[in-house]
């Protein structure tokens, strides 16, 4: 049998890498908490900002870390502006045209990432990398860690920006009912722009997180998109706290499945928790309106 | 009998192509497009008709053409049974995944959701599992004769899938007109009303799952056939979950020739843009996702949508008819 500390290591590990998922998962349920649909651009989003992290990194020498306050606000303009003159006019106002257009979108970007930098997989060299923490009976990966405490506080910003502010309060008056909001004078298309850019924000931070421990190719960002859609949905749609712990306990599914099974079918685990999750329960565990 | 003369004519236009052009460029290039009209058509059963947007079609597609590989090379089937029970398996794939998703009651995002993850499951499981040849592929062995369903004619595998083409506007013409097509489209315009109207909405959205995988995974099984290899990448992968929607969309969703028209402008489209870069890869794929997004911008019914409503336009002018009067026919 495994000893406690094998397995002590690998929730640990699932709990740190669930951070990033967490993150990741919560720009796509914010933006299904108020627009109602599955962005499906998630992905070709955070691939585009590892790559904007990249080369942050390599030709202006800008730490991964440091990229992240650049890149968080002008991956807001850049989402805000895709929801305000793409997604938006393009899909009148029709659920399915919504998801059509932002399949169209992920297949855009991530083609043309691929036209532009090649299929190369490209990584890069932070001192700090394989820099690890001593816990007495194992170790912990130092970017990892960092990445863990970045995903709570951009959370709780989050959180704060819902809460205390007047767009806040407007996108959460959308979020619940779009028609009395319109009447009260709120710019629907600008909230939905707000908060498609918010989303797109915490793609940008995530890449910026991911990047120090990660490769970065045209097709990078999948692997963790379906991981969010999994999250999205186990947390339920809509629901930042659900996002949150949903994130982590699916970090830890991954890493003990690989653990059991093997590395190629630890992602096997994520996707019949995801089915299962869609036929017993599509309203999610914390039970957001679906 | 009328009403059959469109399909009569296309296919007999389609089929007289390799008696003028004998390139073998050219058949290859029709072929692969109507390969995907024919993928597209299975999507636009159970999407166009039915409003049940799937973004997991390449579970049937390959399902279809793993069937064919493995049954012949791993347990000595002939090609024309093996064939036909790619058919029925991508079917059975169709009825599993329709039941457990409908009668969970899921719609919109959700169902394409549910489907994207079960083609991933498959794919996962397609490049690791012996049966398959895991990561390296099924190869089918090279036997040219009519007995094993393969050709060195690129015509003969043309009119193949121009055949497998023709069968499924027939099955869509059929559905067309039939009550359960009607039933069908009564749930797309609204779940509810219809079945409050005594439509039983799950029934017909998982008959229209089942016709809509068999017609994909014929697609899949012709792939086989035609290219003697497949794995995970091609049988599962996105690109055709992709392709099958998009090219009824581009056409005309819902509509009988839409998937045939939307194959043949997407592969046109695709073409012109790798000779215009000399072959780069992406740009094809970049040049579909901007023509999707165009077209649901600008004529959400796809080109066929975009006609019907150029004809109405040009008979109300000229007929000087009372507006309303001139329907799409």
């Amino acid at each position: 049998m495994l000893s406690p500390i094998i397995l002590t290591t690998a929730v640990l590990n699932g709990l740190l890498t669930g951070a990033v998922y967490a993150l990741v998962a919560l720009g796509l349920t914010l933006i299904y908490g108020v627009l109602h649909i599955i962005n499906f651009a998630h992905g070709a989003l955070l691939t585009a900002a590892m790559f904007a992290a990249y080369f942050a990194f390599k030709t202006l020498g800008l730490d991964p870390y440091v990229a992240a306050f650049l890149l968080a606000p002008v991956f807001f303009v850049f989402g805000y502006a895709l929801q305000r003159f793409v997604i938006g006019p393009n899909s009148h106002g029709d659920d399915r045209n919504m998801l059509l257009v932002t399949l169209g979108l992920a297949v855009v970007i991530e083609n043309a990432l691929l036209f532009t930098f090649s299929a190369d997989t490209r990584t890069i060299d932070v001192p700090y990398a394989f820099q690890t923490i001593d816990l007495g009976f194992t170790f912990l990966a130092v970017p990892r860690l960092v990445g863990f405490v970045a995903v709570f506080v951009v959370a709780l910003a989050l959180w704060l920006i819902m809460s205390l502010t007047d767009i806040g309060r407007a996108i959460r008056a959308v979020a619940k009912e779009k028609l009395g909001a319109e009447l009260a004078g709120i710019d629907v298309a600008h909230v939905y722009a707000v908060t498609f850019g918010l989303g797109t924000a915490c793609v940008a931070i995530a890449a910026c997180l991911l990047i120090p421990s990660y490769y970065v190719n045209p097709t990078a960002g999948n692997a963790f998109v379906l991981v969010a859609f999994t999250i999205v949905v186990l947390g339920g749609m809509g629901s930042v706290p659900g996002a949150l712990i949903g994130g982590l306990v699916i970090g830890v599914v991954e890493s003990l499945s690989g653990l059991f099974l093997g590395e190629s079918l630890g992602q096997i685990g994520i996707f019949l928790i995801f089915i299962a999750a869609l036929l017993v329960k599509p309203r999610g565990l914390f039970g957001a309106r679906a | 009998m009328r009403s059959v003369a469109p399909i009569v004519i296309v296919v007999a236009v389609l089929a007289a192509v390799p008696l003028v052009v004998q390139s073998n460029v050219t058949l290859n290039f029709l072929g692969v497009a109507l390969m995907i009209a024919l993928a597209g058509q299975g999507w636009n059963i159970l999407g166009g008709y039915g409003g049940q947007y799937s973004f997991g079609h390449a579970a049937f597609f390959g399902t279809g053409a793993y069937v064919t590989a493995i049954l012949q090379m791993r347990y000595g089937v002939n090609a024309w049974p093996a064939f036909a029970l790619g058919i029925l398996g991508g079917a059975l794939v169709g009825a599993v995944v329709g039941a457990l998703s409908f009668r969970s009651g899921l719609r919109g995002s959700y169902f394409a959701l549910v489907t994207l993850a079960f083609a991933e499951v498959l794919r996962i499981v397609a490049s690791v599992a012996p049966i398959t040849g895991a990561g390296v592929g099924t190869l089918v062995k090279l036997d040219l004769r009519v007995a094993a369903l393969q050709f060195e004619s690129r015509a003969i595998f043309y009119w193949v899938i121009l055949a497998l083409v023709a069968v499924a506007l027939v099955v869509t013409h059929l559905i067309e007109r039939s009550r359960f097509g009607a039933w069908l489209v009564a749930v797309r315009e609204n779940e509810d009303a219809a079945m409050a109207l005594g439509v039983n909405a799950t029934a017909v959205k998982l008959a229209a799952m089942v016709i809509s995988a068999a017609i994909t995974a014929a697609a899949g099984c012709f792939y086989t056939q035609y290219f003697l290899f497949v794995d995970s990448g091609i049988a599962y992968g996105t690109w055709m979950s992709i392709e099958a929607l998009l090219v009824p969309i581009i056409g005309g969703v819902g509509t009988l020739f839409g998937p045939l028209l939307g194959a043949l402008v997407v592969r046109v489209l695709g073409e012109a843009a790798l000779l215009v870069t000399g072959g780069a890869p992406g740009l094809d794929l970049v040049v579909f996702g901007c023509v999707l997004v165009l077209v649901i911008g600008f004529s959400p019914r796809g080109l066929m949508g975009g006609a019907a409503d150029i004809v109405t336009w040009l008979r109300k002018r000229g007929a000087r008819r009372p507006a309303g009067e001139a329907g799409h026919g």
